[in-house]
């Protein structure tokens, strides 16, 4: 109902504006942009696979984006249709109508900045509040509801948010039921006197604090009857300060109790510290981070689970990885319960015209994450209402004893010739499947090596021949498996591919299968459209920090992105 | 809902896509508004791309070996905007640096400016015009896109 105003709202502005364009005024008359993508699969049965034929035996997912802009004010709507949703996506999403639509007005010159309707938001490094769409992993925790943004005077910025959080898609957005109320100041001393804008020092100082509340009663626990907190505040502090080639960062964030069915309702109170130091110079840059993380996950509901309405952001304390074995197999996310984590990054260049650097230089990157379960003691039962209320204690920020996952990894990349380039990669795995449940094939610690060769061939002008190699070698789980793809590009406007992933060392001889997907794509400006065939293995397909598993599937694949 | 359309439909000849207005950080922690990435009367190239977009990093690191030649040709001036999040986010400027890119970087975590320029995935690459108009894109990148990228900076310059 109250999307249907607000779409109306936006109708009469559309014609107050239209009109006065009419009128032959010479003023601007705005601008319309927009994007489109259309997502259309279909499924053929693959028993070996444990491919499925759902009963529309089609997936499609459209979206079409417009936002109109003039001056200082924009509206914009995005169009939804899942007809039905692709598989791997949440099955619920159905229907076709508007998933999102807002109004804004940004006055840059005065610093005011207000929208109502729908909007995307992030407080710091999100551990307190993020929404944001990832949409091909179906994720999209948009906040409904009213944001203000001020900016007083340069250097200082302050946000308030009062708003409910999408949950689902029924022909309409379907909200969850918290309501989330939020502030967020941000300062950057330097900016704040002309004098201090090119100190070398730059300091950036935050805080924020942000509230749900949610209708609740009770919980009974064994004898206990528990009242269930319907409003939960969580805040955190952050300072960033950089000089010359350093820069570091240090958050702390504190949330209350917040019994919910991520840490089985016990009420012990939240807390997260992240540091992170980094050294750069031309051709060196350097990079730390430490993440201990107890009991942060926030939701505006608390009983909801997986991907439904986070309020906050935690994200993997891993690298993405983009090589299909080392991303797909073993992508480690934070256990959202809690972990103690750390990683170190060296990105270097070898300098060109000398042995090792060759040419053109030589680029070699060497990254190492780990994480923990947090130093904890658990209640036992014997302990009575602490073990029910309280659940456990945290003795140190430090590391506790199960091993989450080791991820060690160097890649040297170097340009040949003029026509040929070359990479070689090389990951360890350490990763437990018990806590980050990737597999249905086997529970504990699966060790893996992985080697990738790529190599990229100019073969006639604008003409290009890239190939990846890699192989994936380890005792536990599936066993080794090895992938080649090959990609042949006729620039700016053609490409075909073909990848096939091999699970060669399956201990059941019968799954040692060939998933075989070949592609081809046409891509014109901002127009891009691709045709796949082939077999897609089950698997875990992630975005940034958040994953999702994606079943196996047989058949034709189309995508078509545009925007205007 | 009709009249949305009805409103929409009414606006025939609307101005060419111009560069919106978002306020970003850069790698050194400055703050910077899309809107004055403009330049009179030079081009600007806007990048987007994230550390762990492979295509992308091909993509900047082949236009840095022209960038030199491109700028002293047409004047453009390269932005590099990453997408990356909060979890790769940190990456950024070390990798930035150990390549030895000399554009201007900008962090745009949470898409805002992705969003406003109606990027859908990365790379997506932008012409922008002395005056802020969007003459050119391009939503990939292949070996070769290089040599497309330069015949559109001349015909812009002419």
């Amino acid at each position: 109902m109250k999307m249907r105003l607000i779409v109306r709202a936006l109708g009469v502005v559309a014609c107050v504006f239209s009109a006065s364009l009419l009128s032959g005024q010479t003023q601007d008359p705005g601008r319309i942009s927009g994007n489109v993508q259309m997502l259309w699969q279909s499924y053929a049965e693959d028993t070996l696979i444990g491919a499925v034929v759902p009963p529309a035996k089609t997936g499609y997912n459209a979206y079409g984006n417009v936002i109109y802009t003039r001056g200082g004010f924009s509206a914009g709507m995005r169009y939804e249709s899942y007809m039905n949703a692709v598989l791997g996506f949440p099955g619920r999403f159905k229907g076709t109508g508007i998933g999102y639509r807002y109004a804004r007005y940004a006055d840059d010159e005065r610093g005011v900045d207000i929208t109502i309707g729908n909007f995307y938001e992030q407080f710091g490094s999100g551990m307190v509040l993020r929404s944001y769409e990832e949409r091909a992993l179906g994720i999209d925790n948009a906040l409904d509801g009213m944001r203000l943004i001020l900016r007083p005077k340069p250097g200082i910025e302050l946000k308030a948010l009062y708003g409910k959080q999408r949950l689902d898609f029924d022909s309409r957005l379907i909200n969850g039921p918290g309501i989330i109320r939020a502030l967020d100041a941000t300062i950057e001393l330097n900016d704040l006197r002309e004098a201090w804008y090119d100190k070398e020092t730059r300091w950036r100082l935050g805080g924020s604090f942000v509230s749900k509340f949610q209708p609740g009663t009770t919980i009974s626990k064994d004898t206990l009857v528990l009242t269930l907190p319907q409003n939960v505040g969580t805040w955190s502090y952050r300072l960033d300060v950089q000089r010359g080639k350093w820069a570091g960062g240090l958050e702390y964030n504190r949330k209350i109790n917040d019994p919910s069915a991520d840490n089985g309702y016990v009420y012990r109170n939240g807390e997260a510290l992240l540091a992170s130091l980094s050294y750069t110079k031309r051709g060196l840059g350097i990079n730390m981070s430490a993440k201990t993380v107890d009991n942060m996950s926030f939701r505006s509901d608390r009983d909801v689970l997986l991907f439904d309405l986070p309020i906050n952001y935690i994200p993997a304390i891993t690298k993405q990885h983009t090589y299909n074995l080392a991303a797909t197999l073993y992508p480690y996310a934070t256990v959202i319960s809690g972990e103690s984590s750390a990683s170190a990054e060296v990105f270097y260049m070898i300098p060109k015209d000398t042995w090792a650097g060759g040419k053109y230089g030589t680029r070699i990157s060497f990254n190492v994450a780990a994480a923990n379960s947090l130093d904890t003691t658990r209640y036992a039962p014997s302990d009575g209402s602490d073990f029910l209320v309280r659940g456990y204690e945290r003795n140190s920020w430090g590391f506790g004893d199960e091993k989450f996952v080791r991820d060690v990894n160097v890649a040297i990349e170097r340009k040949i010739s003029k026509k040929l380039k070359m990479k070689y990669a090389y990951f360890y795995f350490e990763f437990n499947t018990l806590v980050t449940p990737v597999t249905t094939d086997f529970k504990g610690l699966v060790y893996a090596d992985i080697h990738v060769l790529e190599t990229q061939i100019q073969t006639a002008k604008r003409q290009s021949l890239r190939t990846e190699i890699q192989a994936l070698f380890t005792e536990q789980d599936k066993g080794d498996w090895g992938t080649v793809l090959l990609e042949y590009t006729w620039s700016p406007n053609w490409f075909v591919s073909v990848l096939d992933q091999y699970n060669f060392g399956n201990p059941d001889p019968a799954a040692r299968v060939h998933y075989l997907y070949g592609a081809a794509g046409w891509i014109n400006g901002p127009h891009r459209l691709s045709i796949g065939y082939g077999k897609r293995r089950e698997g875990i397909f992630c975005i940034g920090g958040v994953c999702r598993a994606v079943p196996a599937s047989n058949g034709f694949e189309v995508n078509f992105t545009t925007s205007f | 809902m009709l009249a949305l359309v009805a409103g929409f439909a009414v606006w025939g000849g609307l101005s060419a896509q111009q560069l919106p207005s978002v306020s970003l950080k850069d790698v050194d922690g400055k703050s910077i508004n899309t809107k004055d990435l403009v330049r009179e009367g030079q081009p600007t190239l806007i990048c987007f791309w994230a550390t762990w977009c492979s295509p992308c990093k091909r993509e900047l690191n082949t236009y840095a070996e022209y960038y030199e030649d491109w700028a002293e040709e047409t004047g453009v001036e390269i932005v590099a905007v990453s997408i990356d999040d909060q979890r790769s986010v940190r990456r950024v400027a070390p990798y930035v640096n150990s390549v030895m890119w000399d554009y201007k970087v900008l962090l745009d975590p949470n898409k805002d400016f992705a969003r406003a320029m109606q990027v859908i995935n990365v790379p997506h690459t932008f012409l922008v015009d002395g005056e802020g108009n969007i003459v050119w894109q391009h939503n990939n990148y292949a070996p070769g896109d290089e040599e497309e990228v330069h015949e559109q900076l001349l015909k812009l310059a002419e």
